[in-house]
């Protein structure tokens, strides 16, 4: 056990090293840089003193040294907990990053909260009702949901909000509490708007959820231990859920780690894009679009380690419900 | 001797599937009396399953039981939950109710043909055995009520530690080496013989009337089958209980049971003392079924003897006798017009055949 | 004699796969809702990639003096009462909107055009080759602002419909150009990973497991980013295609593999070999045909995937750019909310795509189905 997870510590450590690197060779690929595109901005404004402003700020961030040198740098100091600085903001990464992280990890929370609270029983009830009227329901319902990609969904609901409802879900918090330190109505405040977010990025996990879980179900309750159970003189429903279901789901404990959770990392940048939230996703995007290299890279390698660490998690979680499972 | 536990009277099963319905048994009767143990046999899909999962009321999706009753023959006894002795009718029961629940496992017990499959991975040995037990068994509390007439005795269900102990003796009981270790293991770590000795412990540990096997052996090595029957042997004549014990292997059946029935698409066709049986088959398809076996000390170069023919489709049923195009004694003109009846010929020996009515 | 051996096997193996085909087929037509997806995606390949110039009623570029006019109702009872089977739509009338303190065009009830199919209109080249000017439908003898808008337009006052049919073009191709890409790579690195073992098979599995070790959207968006801004549009398209298809030929080629490696122990595979057969044509002969069923599902599967990174890339301003015109392009004008209050119906391109990625699940998952014509239900 001890050996396993040094083993997949290490090579977490390998993959964002690489990640790191080739997530820093891909945003200088471009040509230019920021300062560049500062540098016409301020240009074309008839800034006479731009160059060499931009000259002492390229100096500044080591942007006038070779490739190696500028990643070693930036990856030494990242190990330290020094990221960089964002040109645009010209504020430390860290702090910006900072104050969105927490919201980014509760939002991925939540979303995977809702898609298995909803998936899990309805996927369980089409399984054991298969061919009824509620089966074939669900079954239309989670198909539309899979072909639901998340940001088109929240530029629908804002439709909705802005032109029917005529006010706006927009933000995870309300005026007052925006810029206020936590407290207990806060965190209310942010129960109340965080789940249409939620929501909105859980359907497309949820109607793949509930297909996924139906067929294993399905598979599960044709096991012979199934009819084994039932002739013991178990309940139908302690039949199907302490031993049907309790089979059926260690296959979603896998997907929930290499495929669901890829999908709300980046499904929750695009709705987060979409309805405005203070999570990474949008910071991310806009660094990219305005070569912020810094900003850029380090939301890549938190992506990365976010994925990996839920990787691990989901490792576990199977070897703790599967004894067939050996972690070696 | 003619404590009867278990009367099938006239059972129809039929599967409504998309091409049509299949009559998967068709009028059957079947007796089972106290502590004897009678062999079932027949082709792949002459029903011997479905009979037992009807006697069980749980015949699957999309099988149903369309006429005939299961008659059980309840008696009260210490330990169990219900107090009286009742007769009952089985397919009338709710399928997920109270009392068909104590039934499945508590009297009457089910081992299975694929050992490999019937464990839930995910729990031990121990806890299997245990949920059967807490369902199932009572421990008696001290008598109160001396007063009245007749004495109530209360019972509580097994604490962990019981059924523990109980997990442990009965693992050894069926054989399992190292019990205290083997009952905390996962079925993966069984082998396919040790798992089908769990499953007759999980199925003994609530002393069932009756003990419903459908083909346990199907899958094992024959070395292995033989020591499972030797316990299923050695078990029942200690926990005096009947069996029920399907199968196609007609070698297994001889060593297992005193009394024979033969199945064919859906049918009984003929009833018997095994002895009497193998000695001296009626039907034309018990005398068929024996002809294929093989036996030692034959000269090696002669054929095997098949039944002709195909079994038929399960769709379009042959009229009158349903092997009647299989059967080397075909009468034209009677087989295939008229439905034999299943009538006593001889001592202990029932048949369906026109041979042996007069018509 | 060998040879001989070889083609009566061939001509074998064609009957059992012919019969394997026909019951796919047989199946699949079984089933209304894989059909009805198929259908509408041929329709819209068709409307949209082959003929969008006949099926929009404008030129894509064809701005007009009607920025962002509100779609018009297609009638066929004008506010007299009176009916006429032939639909029409009434002329717009600029005005300010006092509240909104904004231009608006309102309907002008006297003003009726009738619309016709079969209309001239602007001129164009199929295909890039074959000219012509008719249109599906429009106004006949159109004069200077005389303009029939189903989907209202843009702040040019292009003529919306229009630019969804000529958008459609790219985001369909680009999904299904980036497939084909994704199955050459995934495909051939997968089989001859699965098949050689070895250094080979290490070096493609690591390769995979560290394009999986990035969060696929992000790699997206930063690769897409990567591409300059100065390459001509269409560079800008097949280097976005290549993006795509490179992004996502992992997760394929790793199934392919483990096809294979199942596959490679089967007895026709073992027979083929002992027979003497080649590496290259075990491989393309033997092995990758067993895998082609699951391949079409995958891939069908996996289309709508492409079209919503085009379509997402694009929107956020890292894909296509104008003057391409792609449905993520023209979602970057509309999923702004300043445009869902004053132009709610440019979100008619949501609809569009939501669509497409419909028909294309239900397309796949009947293939999947029928693909397995032995198997349940």
């Amino acid at each position: 056990m001890v050996n396993y997870l040094l083993r997949r510590l290490g090579y977490a450590i390998i993959m964002v090293v690489l990640v790191s690197f080739v997530s820093f060779v891909i945003i200088k690929l471009p040509p230019g840089d920021f300062l560049t595109q500062k540098l016409a901005q301020l240009q074309a404004r008839g800034d006479r003193s731009a160059e060499n402003q931009i000259a002492e700020y390229r100096a500044k961030y080591g942007l006038d040294r070779p490739f190696m040198v500028q990643y070693t740098t930036w990856a030494v100091n990242f190990l330290k907990g020094d990221f960089g600085e964002s040109f645009e903001y010209e504020r430390p990464v860290k702090d910006l990053l900072g104050q969105r992280l927490g919201m980014t990890v509760i939002l991925a929370l939540a979303t995977l909260i809702i898609t298995w609270v909803i998936a899990i029983p309805l996927g369980v009830y089409s399984a054991i009702k298969q061919y009824s009227l509620g089966d074939q329901v669900i079954t239309t319902i989670s198909f539309i949901g899979l072909g639901m990609p998340g940001f088109l969904l929240a530029l629908l609901i804002l439709y909705v909000a802005i032109i029917i409802l005529n006010q706006d879900v927009l933000g995870l918090f309300s005026k007052e509490y925006v810029d206020a330190p936590w407290s207990f109505g806060r965190v209310i405040d942010l129960l109340k708007h965080l789940w249409i977010p939620a929501l909105i990025s859980a359907v497309t996990g949820t109607g793949g959820l509930i297909r996924i879980m139906r067929g294993n179900l399905l598979e599960t309750l044709g096991q012979p231990f199934v009819e084994a159970a039932r002739a013991r003189g178990l309940k139908n429903s302690q039949v199907i859920w302490k031993h049907a279901v309790r089979i059926a789901i260690n296959p979603l404990i896998v997907i929930l780690g290499s495929e669901a959770l890829p999908g709300i990392i980046g499904g929750g940048a695009l709705v987060s894009i979409v309805l405005n939230l203070p999570t990474i996703g949008p910071l991310f995007v806009d660094s990219l679009r305005k070569l912020d290299m810094y900003m850029a890279g380090t939301c890549i390698v938190f992506f990365t380690i976010l994925l990996l660490v839920g990787n691990l998690l989901s490792d576990l979680l199977l070897a703790w419900a599967d004894p067939r499972i050996r972690l070696d | 001797m003619n404590d009867v536990l278990i009367d099938v009277k006239d059972l129809h099963v039929e599967f409504d599937v998309r091409a049509g319905i299949v009559k998967a048994v068709d009028g059957l009767d079947l007796t089972i009396r106290r502590g004897q143990t009678v062999g079932v046999i027949g082709e792949s899909g002459c029903g011997k399953s479905v009979t037992a999962r009807a006697i069980l009321r749980m015949v699957p999706k999309p099988g149903k039981v369309t006429s005939g009753q299961v008659m059980y023959y309840r008696k009260a006894k210490k330990g169990k939950k219900h107090l009286k002795d009742e007769v009952l009718d089985i397919t009338q029961l709710p399928p997920d109710g109270e009392i068909i629940r104590q039934i499945r496992g508590g009297e009457i017990g089910m081992i299975f043909q694929e050992p490999m499959s019937s464990l839930t991975p995910v729990y031990t040995a121990g806890t299997h055995i245990n949920e059967a037990l807490s369902l199932h068994r009572l421990i008696p509390l001290q008598k109160v009520g001396d007063q009245m007439a007749e004495a109530i005795t209360t019972y509580r269900t097994v604490t962990k530690d019981e059924a523990r102990e109980i997990a442990i003796d009965m693992l050894r009981k069926v054989g399992i080496p190292k019990p205290t270790e083997r009952v905390d293991s996962y079925p993966h770590q069984l082998s396919g013989g040790q798992r089908q000795r769990v499953m007759i412990a999980i199925a003994l540990s609530c002393e069932p009337e009756m003990l419903i096997a459908d083909e346990p052996t199907t899958a094992l090595d024959v070395s292995i089958e033989a020591q499972i029957l030797d316990v299923m042997r050695d078990l029942q004549r200690t926990a005096n209980m009947a069996i029920m014990f399907i199968t196609h292997n007609l070698g297994v059946v001889a060593e297992m049971a005193e009394e024979m029935v033969v199945m064919y698409m859906g049918k009984q066709v003929e009833r018997a003392k095994t002895v009497d049986l193998f000695y001296d088959p009626k039907h034309p398809y018990t005398q068929a079924l024996l002809k294929s076996i093989p036996k030692v000390g034959k000269r090696s170069n002669e054929r095997l003897a098949t039944i002709e023919g195909m079994v038929p489709d399960p769709f379009h049923l042959p009229t009158g006798c349903v092997f009647h195009p299989r059967c080397p004694m075909f009468m034209p003109g009677k087989c295939d017009k008229i439905t034999p009846t299943y009538k006593q010929i001889g001592e202990n020996h029932w048949a369906s055949c026109l041979l042996y009515e007069d018509v | 004699m060998v040879a001989k051996a070889g083609t009566r096997r061939e001509v074998k193996a064609k009957q059992v796969s012919q019969s394997y085909l026909s019951l796919v087929w047989w199946k699949f037509k079984k089933n209304r809702v894989a059909v009805f997806g198929g259908i509408i995606l041929i329709l819209m390949y068709f409307c949209m990639c082959i003929i969008p110039e006949f099926i929009a009623p404008y030129d894509l570029e064809h701005s007009t003096n009607f920025p962002e006019a509100r779609p018009q109702t297609i009638r066929f009872i004008d506010a007299q009462g009176k009916f006429s089977i032939q639909p029409f739509v009434y002329g717009l009338d600029k005005k300010i909107d006092e509240k909104l303190r904004k231009r608006v065009f309102v309907e002008n009830t006297s003003v009726k055009y009738p619309i016709s199919l079969f209309v001239k209109g602007d001129k164009y080249k199929l295909l890039g080759f074959i000219p012509g000017d008719i249109h599906l439908f429009g106004i006949r003898n159109a004069q200077k602002d005389q303009y029939v808008f189903i989907m209202g337009t843009d702040s040019l006052g292009r003529d919306f419909f229009s630019r969804i049919i000529f958008g459609g073009r790219l985001s369909l191709l680009i999904g299904l150009i980036g497939q084909v890409l994704t199955l050459l790579f995934g495909s051939v690195l997968g089989a001859v990973s699965g098949y050689y073992g070895g250094a080979v098979d290490m070096f493609v599995q690591r390769f995979t497991e560290f394009l999986s070790a990035f969060p696929d959207i992000p790699l997206f968006m930063a690769l897409a980013a990567a591409i300059p801004k100065y390459w001509s549009p269409i560079a800008v398209y097949f280097m976005l295609t290549i993006i795509l298809a490179f992004v996502r030929w992992g997760g394929l080629a790793r199934q392919v593999r483990g096809l294979i490696l199942s596959l490679r122990e089967r007895e026709y595979v073992l027979a083929a070999k002992s027979a003497g057969a080649s590496d290259a044509r075990l491989m393309f002969q033997h092995l990758l045909p067993g895998t082609v069923s699951h391949i079409i599902v995958i891939a069908t599967l996996s289309i709508p995937g492409m079209i919503l990174a085009e379509t997402s890339l694009s929107w956020l301003g890292l894909g296509l750019r104008a003057p391409l015109t792609s449905w993520g392009v023209l979602l970057q004008e509309a999923g702004t909310v300043y445009a869902i209050r004053f132009t709610p119906w440019q979100l008619w391109t949501v609809i569009f795509i939501l669509i497409a990625i419909m028909a294309y699940n239900m397309l796949g998952d009947g293939l999947r189905d029928a693909m397995d014509p032995y198997g349940g239900r």
